[in-house]
């Protein structure tokens, strides 16, 4: 009966040690969420392709200088106005009634002069190499948010919810409720107001 | 005698802490899952301008390119003009070609047809360094690219 009973491991440091790892963990944790805004690139066309021609009219074009201003239209502008005037733009739908062309869901001016459907519109952002990039994106990011607001004004008018609210919860995966269905009325939404931004080569002195 | 002990007078008990090292190895746990460790060494200085119109980027699809002013630890030697960062080095831009597609055959193999180029250039950079490798991108055909930037509105910043 000489059978000792094995001391029991000493389990007080337990906690220190796992302690330890946590603050290490914790320190090197980068919980990394990149977000952006995507593009598709236009592919390169064979030189011979005569490009498309698109009326004045329907082009808007901001232009960026190298100190980083405005041109929109042949006018300075600052960039909080710029969301409102691509906005002028893209609803303006100034095709008349009864063409083949015009916008019925267009809440804009109707002006002539201006461009004739959403579809048509194109926006051309033309900058100089020696814009900042900070200020490229910010004009990027307004011209976007100028057309998700009217996606977004086209959606709640048709399906009653906001069309930038539904892709961001079906991208993350936290959509409630009928899936495919959704983005078929996204698709339509986006066929309402298709993003037509042209990015120009930056003109290169020679020309 | 009283089967019953009674207690010695009415001191506070000591809390349990035995539960403790459980509690801690579940955190521990959870922030080793979600660590990820950084794999590219920074050596451009790297400002991500602002925007809240954004898309989320899927990261099991993405190839990484890094552009702006080199790091002031590396400035004597490569000068402070915007320079490309692909995985750990600088690349010229006519380079850039090669090496993504280096980092594209790293991806799995069904998703290397979506690759996204993840553009992370600081907002000092010129534009027309960004001009140039999209000229390139186009060249190599890969054509859906994302401007990552942090949260946030230049507007209301400035």
């Amino acid at each position: 009966m000489g059978r000792r009973a094995t001391p029991e491991v000493n389990a007080g440091s337990m906690a220190d040690i796992a302690f330890l790892l946590l603050i290490f963990f914790l320190v090197t944790t980068t919980i990394e969420k990149d977000k952006g805004i995507a593009r598709q690139l236009p592919p390169i066309e064979p030189p011979t392709e005569e490009p498309p021609l698109i009326k004045q009219k329907n082009l808007f074009i901001v232009n960026v200088n190298k100190d980083d201003q405005l041109l929109v239209e042949d006018e300075l502008m600052q960039l909080k106005d710029l969301k409102q005037a691509a906005i002028e733009f893209l609803d303006n739908g100034g095709a008349p009634a009864g063409s083949p062309e015009y916008c019925s869901y267009c809440k804009g001016k109707r002006s002539p002069s201006s461009s004739d459907n959403p579809d048509k519109a194109v926006i051309s952002v033309q900058n100089d190499r020696l814009t900042s990039y900070k200020m490229y994106i910010a004009v990027q990011n307004e011209l976007v948010a100028a057309y998700n607001h009217l996606r977004d004004r086209e959606s709640e008018r048709l399906y009653g919810w906001k069309f930038t609210d539904v892709s961001r919860a079906i991208n993350e995966g936290t959509f409630q409720g009928n899936e495919e269905a959704a983005k078929e009325k996204l698709e339509v939404i986006q066929k309402l107001f298709p993003l037509k931004l042209s990015e120009a080569e930056p003109k290169t002195k020679a020309q | 005698m009283s089967k019953f002990k009674k207690k010695k007078g009415g001191e506070i008990p000591a809390v349990n802490t035995a539960s403790l090292p459980d509690i801690v190895f579940m955190l521990l746990f959870f922030f080793m899952v979600v660590t990820v460790l950084r794999d590219t060494d920074l050596l451009v200085k790297n400002e991500l301008p602002k925007a809240d119109q954004v898309e989320k980027l899927k990261k099991d699809r993405a190839v990484f390119i890094y552009a702006g002013k080199p790091s002031s630890r590396y400035q004597d030697k490569f000068g402070t003009e915007g320079r490309v960062q692909i995985g750990d080095k600088y690349t010229d831009i006519s380079n850039i070609g090669l090496a993504l597609e280096e980092a594209r055959r790293k991806l799995r193999p069904e998703l290397q047809d979506k690759v996204y180029v993840a553009l992370k250039v600081d907002g000092e950079t010129n534009t027309g360094l960004v001009s140039d490798i999209k000229q390139v991108l186009r060249e190599r055909n890969l054509l859906k690219i994302m401007y990552i930037t942090t949260p946030g509105n230049e507007l209301v910043s400035n």
